[in-house]
């Protein structure tokens, strides 16, 4: 029925929200209550109700009504918000998120999930206080005999078996998403109707008729076994706007007398609906009507005084719709600046960048080639502009990984209690912007790093507190951006690594030669290697079976590098370090020998002359630049190419991280846009190209990856150590 | 005015087709309004509504008042199933009186009173 892009907005809109919703829970749970805040939540869970009554969705409905009239306490002050309460609203909300997924997926949930609603329910109600206090338990559904609980007078009894139900609907029902007839067709699960009269009396003249109010009403006679609450939390999501009452079979003459007194229609008209309804027989009507004609008190009152009644009582009703219709407004308003884009467009759209980009290219050369200085011009306005409309058009797909950070919130508050700790996490450098296909690929890896700093980096409270420490430990999430790349670092204030024990496994699962000299560093960064996941006991952060290398690969797969800085009995840092983008670069192009390469130019610190700084032979690995020790590697040695070395070598400094190292090419070729294409899977072996792009001339030029060739380096430098030492003497 | 009836047999018909519903009563109200201005007699076919709720109804509702206060006669015809079902369950197919049954065969038309 409902159309599925409808559904998925609907599904992504829910799931923002909950979103909204844990954080704003977190936040309460952490510290008092914030008028704010609690409006936030409750909003969020108005709106999901709203919508998902429009999608006729009713679990969620019924589920989120329930959060909603707590909420609506706690707004009030009611209630007050307690840690308790935010737990069990955050568990509600972890309810609601499975039942969207449900949704997402067009499945029923499990029964489990079903009784686990349920009991959410009966949880949340509780706190309503006196509203549920004097009603009877009645999710048993056992239909509970209610004629005990009326009084009434056997005499005045309307023979009647049927129930009657009376509803005037509010003006905003349609508004509010909400059908009256999805009430209706909800009654028949819990009998049968016997007659329904659809009231069209309110309906007001053409020109005044707004088509989206609801001026509907229904008088209902229905047969069932079901309690008046049963029959009562039908309505329940149409009470606070509609005039509703209930009528157990056999209730009083006066009863049915007070009632047509109430309803805003004449009482001759409702006598006959009433009738028609087949709840009074038209001998009860008639002794109804004389009766309150020969009983002069209220009843005496002319209609018109009752009716003048009903619309005092409205006004107050209408205010409050109103009021909610604005509210609602406003908070569409705030919304109305973003947009949503279907991210297979945005993929699209940067695609045909880059293909603009090297069609770009090509224009250049022949502009240059053909030596018309117009057209040059002309090209480079247009590259120029390219470049902007390429900028643009990634910055279209930068998030800031705040959003990212922010589940964690959550994720540590759980972690924590499950272990027992007490652990803050503090989030900064949370409007970073890195690219969505990132962000959304790092969640993973976070989420073990997270887990395991806080599992076996920060320690129990007690040896915290013996080693100096506060009780509280602290986890830290930051993230800045560096040469062209994001680092995002996860940090904690725990019993850091223990350098011994890592380097003795290791070299027990034959990882490390035992005579190997490694670094603090090197050392650190052998808990990333396959082997060493599966080690428990080891270090203070393995275990779990969450394996680093695992991290570590799934970090890789971007492009990124991680790495492990620790202090022992201070904590570690994690830092992982990500390419900002996938899909175009900026590039410095070099030549070795016809091939041309190019290199990320964020990463290019400078050029140099190779002859003018190396040492005499300049055939090293080192150079002095400046007093620093810059190893260097030729290209076209790196790359096994043919053909003599050029007269004037050139070296392009590269950095990354903390890293820097000189590459030898021939020939300084200058920036060039370099939209990547990624190699085949024939290459995946190969470290030092992280793709190929496609130059305006239709050449193919390899893209260096540096932090790939810098590994590589170092790997086959073996005992790198050592010479480094040497050659800074 | 006159003029009009001579030809409305066929003229005065109106179409509904898709929603019948909340997010459509809007612009069908309006539509609804100058189809029925321009005939002594409208015809209005529901064959084509897939979907129709209270909203709708109560369109219906206001069109047919407001034609009953115009003098102007106004049919529903080829009433489709969702139609039917909400007719149904709010008991107003007395209130609009019009011949259902010719919607059970759908190959005629509802047109002869």
């Amino acid at each position: 029925m409902i159309p599925d892009e409808y559904l998925q907005t609907f599904v992504v809109e829910c799931r923002e929200l909950l979103e909204q919703m844990e954080e704003a829970l977190l936040i309460v749970e952490q510290a008092a209550d914030d008028p704010e805040i609690i409006n936030a939540i409750f909003r969020a869970a108005h709106t999901i109700k709203g919508s998902a009554g429009m999608f006729g969705i009713d679990p969620i409905v019924v589920f989120t009504h329930a959060a909603e009239s707590v909420l609506d306490r706690v707004r009030s002050g009611d209630i007050a918000m307690s840690s308790v309460l935010a737990a069990l609203f955050i568990e509600a909300h972890d309810h609601l998120s499975v039942l969207i997924n449900h949704v997402a997926e067009d499945s029923h949930p499990a029964s489990e999930i079903d009784s686990h609603g349920k009991s959410l329910i009966k949880q949340l109600e509780a706190y309503l206080g006196e509203a549920v206090a004097d009603q009877p338990d009645h999710s048993g559904e056992m239909p509970v005999v209610h004629q005990s609980k009326l009084e009434r007078e056997q005499s005045d009894e309307v023979g009647t078996d049927l129930w009657h139900l009376s509803l005037r609907f509010g003006v905003d029902v349609f508004r509010n998403g909400m059908d009256p007839f999805s009430f209706v067709r909800c009654l028949s699960s819990l009998g049968s109707i016997v007659q329904l009269v659809t009231l069209i009396d309110a309906i007001p003249v053409t020109e005044e008729m707004d088509p989206e109010s609801c001026y509907l009403g229904f008088e209902i006679s229905f047969s069932s076994d079901a309690d008046k609450l049963a029959i009562e939390s039908v309505f329940n999501f149409v009470r606070s706007d509609c005039f509703i009452r209930i009528l157990p079979p056999r209730s009083k003459a006066s009863e049915y007398q007070r009632l047509i007194l109430e309803l805003p229609e004449q009482e001759m008209r409702l006598g006959e609906i009433l009738v028609k309804c087949g709840t009074l027989t038209p001998e009860e009507l008639e002794n109804i009507l004389r009766f309150q004609s020969e009983h002069g008190d209220a009843p005496q009152r002319p209609i018109g005084e009752v009716l003048v009644e009903q619309q005092l009582v409205s006004p107050p009703v209408v205010e409050a719709a109103l009021e909610k219709q604005k509210q609602i407004n406003d908070h569409k308003k705030s919304e109305a600046n973003l947009i949503r884009v279907d991210a297979e467009k945005l993929d699209e759209l940067i695609n045909l960048v880059g293909e603009l980009i090297i069609a770009g290219a090509g224009t250049n050369l022949i502009a240059r080639r053909a030596g018309m200085a117009d057209l040059m011009e002309s090209t480079a306005t247009l590259s120029r502009l390219v470049e902007e409309v390429r900028d643009s058009a990634l910055a279209l797909r930068m998030v800031q990984i705040g959003g990212t950070f922010n589940r964690f919130q959550r994720v540590v508050r759980d972690v924590s209690k499950e272990l027992g700790k007490d652990i803050d996490l503090v989030i900064s450098g949370a409007e970073t912007e890195l690219d969505k296909t990132v962000v959304e690929k790092i969640g993973d890896p976070l989420t073990h790093l997270v887990r395991n700093s806080m599992d076996h980096g920060i320690e129990p409270a007690e040896l915290r507190i013996a080693r100096g420490k506060p009780a509280k430990g602290t986890l830290r999430l930051n993230a800045y951006h560096d040469a062209g790349s994001i680092v995002i670092e996860v940090s904690d204030d725990g019993g850091g690594l223990n350098k011994e024990k890592i380097l003795g496994k290791a070299i027990e699962r034959g990882l490390v030669a035992e005579s190997a000299n490694l670094t603090d560093k090197e050392i650190y960064n052998l808990i990333f290697e396959a082997g060493f996941s599966t080690a428990d006991a080891v270090s203070n952060l393995s275990g779990r079976g969450v394996g680093m290398d695992v991290v570590r690969r799934n970090i890789q797969a971007l492009r990124g590098t991680i790495d492990l800085d620790s202090v022992e009995g201070q904590g570690s840092t994690i830092r992982i370090r990500l390419p900002l983008t996938l899909a175009i670069i900026d590039g410095f192009m070099v030549g070795v020998g016809k091939a041309a390469y190019v290199i990320p130019l964020d990463m290019v610190v400078e050029c140099i002359e190779l002859r003018a700084w190396a040492s005499d032979e300049g055939d090293g690995q080192y150079l002095n630049l400046r007093g620093e020790v810059l190893p260097y590697r030729r290209l076209r040695d790196h790359f096994d190419m043919e053909g003599e070395r050029v007269q004037r070598e050139n070296v392009v400094v590269v950095r990354y991280g903390e890293h820097k190292a000189g590459l030898v090419v021939d020939k300084l070729m200058g920036e060039f846009q370099t939209v990547i294409k990624p190699l085949g899977k024939l290459f995946k072996g190969e470290k030092s190209i992280g793709g190929f792009t496609i130059l305006g001339s239709g050449e193919v030029a390899l893209i260096v990856d540096v932090p790939g060739l810098m590994g590589q380096i170092e790997h086959e430098r073996g005992m790198g150590e050592m010479t480094v030492a040497m050659a800074a003497k | 005015m006159a003029n009009v009836k001579n030809k409305n047999q066929q003229s005065g018909r109106l179409v509904i087709e898709g929603e019948l519903t909340i997010y459509t009563a809007m612009e069908l109200k309006d539509k609804l309004l100058t189809g029925l201005s321009t005939t002594e007699e409208l015809e209005l076919d529901l064959s084509g509504v897939g979907e129709f709720d209270a909203a709708g109804l109560q369109l219906l509702v206001m069109i047919k008042q407001e034609a009953a206060d115009l003098g102007k006669v106004l049919r529903f015809t080829g009433h489709s199933p969702v139609v039917l079902d909400l007719l149904d369950l709010s008991g107003l197919a007395g209130f609009f009186g019009d011949p259902l049954l010719f919607v059970y065969k759908p190959t005629h038309e509802g047109k002869s009173t």
